[in-house]
């Protein structure tokens, strides 16, 4: 399992990184690994606002679709429209190419319930 | 509840088998990952653990009379032949779709699935219309594997007594296998591709797992998870009891009525499947192939906006990469070709009926 110490993460099994104005958004391997091979993400659109704590968008392994919940609210300014043709990437790279999409966060950042990595390594036992 | 494991539970751990509760079984749903596990069986060879199935036999002088009555085939075969069927209640719904191996003229194995031993166990013993027939649940006796994919052959060739290459599709013989002796080989399995089902018996199977594996091994044979074995199912259009067929669904609705045979002696369920015949089913199941999503259980399938039917199975069909499901709709919208819709958790999208199945093997 990897857990990179620089992100922050959530209960949900979400990750974020934060970047000046933008916060990426991902799933951590432990939620990659549970989910097994994905095959298909449903990603937000460009301009949806994103409420904190709410479905906003979905994974599909083989198994089964999961939910992926919003870590902060705001307006999504991109997504990774890569995973349109390799949905593998979020198990071959969930920090990485398996990114899903990057959030404009307001004037001030609620981090809300979100934990750093030693927390999260915790959480998931 | 403590789950129950099979004879080959430590070898699913040593390979890393990642482990779940299946109706209270403790098997692996995965090895390396269903999509790799998909693939190695389409292109090469898979073992299957498969002992969770259910084992009844049928033993006495009228034991074929007995099981031409309880199911909806003739058992119209040889001796060493099996054959797949549906066995339904007095109201034509499923009771279970199952493999019937006749062994002998007075021995008849009967391969459930095992959600449904104890159900099909009562079943057929509550049903059973002939004296001299005894109805036994050996399930407990006997574990299964299944080696399934083009090398299937070769490699149970190098480790039993029996030549086979002279055992035909549904072709069923005993032999040894790994040193076992009273194993029961069958050319069947639940995938699309060629290969058998290896019923051993449970005390001394253990050893057969690693003997499988080690002959395997110029073939590249890798063990196969729950996931995988519902993807190639799938693909082939195999029926899963309790998604796509159950007790209100009837064989010819479910596009069984091959394996339904109405010009044999009266069998339980005839009469209502012969009311549903001539008054014209009102609903079948199709193969659909969806855009851009996937479908799963339970999704309403809608034309013009109204809701027509549900989906039974779905997933991205890993060999003819589409998004495939099966699912029940009205007869007049079951032809191929015809456009629908499926509500994938509040949004539409379009989807297709297409003929069965989504994948036949090549050779």
């Amino acid at each position: 399992m990897s857990t990179p110490q620089d992100l922050k993460y959530t209960r949900s099994h979400e990750w974020i990184r934060i970047e000046s104005d933008t916060v990426l958004v991902g799933v951590s391997w432990f939620a990659q690994d549970a989910m097994g091979d994905v095959v298909h993400v449903e990603l937000p659109e460009v301009g949806d606002v994103l409420k904190a704590g709410t479905p906003a968008c979905e994974i599909e392994s083989v198994k089964a679709v999961s939910d992926v919940y919003s870590p902060v609210s705001g307006e999504v300014v991109e997504i990774n429209e890569s995973l349109e043709d390799t949905p593998e990437n979020v198990n071959a790279s969930p920090y990485g190419n398996g990114w899903l999409f990057r959030v404009k966060i307001g004037a001030t950042l609620d981090l809300g319930d979100t934990m750093g990595a030693d927390e999260y390594k915790a959480h998931c036992g | 509840m403590t789950l129950r494991r099979t004879p080959f539970f430590e070898h699913h751990q040593a390979a890393g088998g990642r482990l779940i509760d299946f109706g209270g079984w403790e098997l692996p749903v995965s090895y390396t990952g269903i999509l790799a596990e998909h693939k190695q069986v389409r292109n090469a060879v898979g073992l299957f653990d498969v002992s969770h199935m259910g084992e009844v036999f049928l033993r006495g002088p009228s034991a074929l009379l007995a099981i031409r009555h309880l199911v909806t085939n003739n058992i119209d075969i040889p001796n060493g032949h099996a054959q797949y069927t549906a066995m339904c209640n007095h109201d034509g719904g499923i009771v279970d779709d199952l493999i019937v191996y006749r062994l002998a003229d007075d021995e008849v194995l009967v391969c459930v699935n095992a959600s449904n031993r104890e159900k099909d166990f009562a079943w057929l013993r509550d049903n059973n219309p002939c004296a001299d027939v005894d109805v036994v649940d050996a399930s407990d006796d006997w574990a299964q594997v299944a080696v399934q994919g083009r090398h299937a052959e070769a490699i149970l060739d190098a480790i039993t007594d029996v030549d086979l290459s002279q055992v035909a599709s549904f072709g069923v013989v005993r032999g040894v296998v790994a040193g076992v002796e009273g194993c029961i080989l069958a050319r069947t399995g639940y995938t699309g591709e060629d290969g058998f089902e290896v019923f051993i018996p449970a005390e001394q199977a253990s050893a057969v797992w690693p003997a499988i594996m080690d002959a395997g091994k110029p073939y590249g044979i890798c063990p196969i998870g729950l996931g995988a074995r519902d993807t190639l199912r799938l693909e082939a259009k195999l029926m899963l009891y309790g998604n796509d067929i159950d007790e209100t669904t009837s064989p010819l609705e479910a596009g069984l009525g091959w394996v339904t045979k109405f010009d044999k002696p009266d069998f339980i369920g005839r009469s209502a499947l012969l009311a549903q015949k001539e008054a014209g089913l009102t609903r079948r199941l199709v193969c659909l192939v969806v855009d851009k999503r996937i479908a799963r259980a339970h999704c309403p399938i809608l034309v013009d906006g109204e809701v027509v039917g549900e989906v039974t199975s779905g997933t991205k069909s890993p060999t003819v990469e589409a998004n495939i499901a099966l699912g029940y709709v009205p007869r007049r919208f079951a032809r191929a070709g015809n456009r629908l819709q499926i509500d994938i958790r509040g949004r539409l999208a379009d989807a297709e009926v297409v003929k069965p199945p989504f994948y036949k093997r090549p050779y």
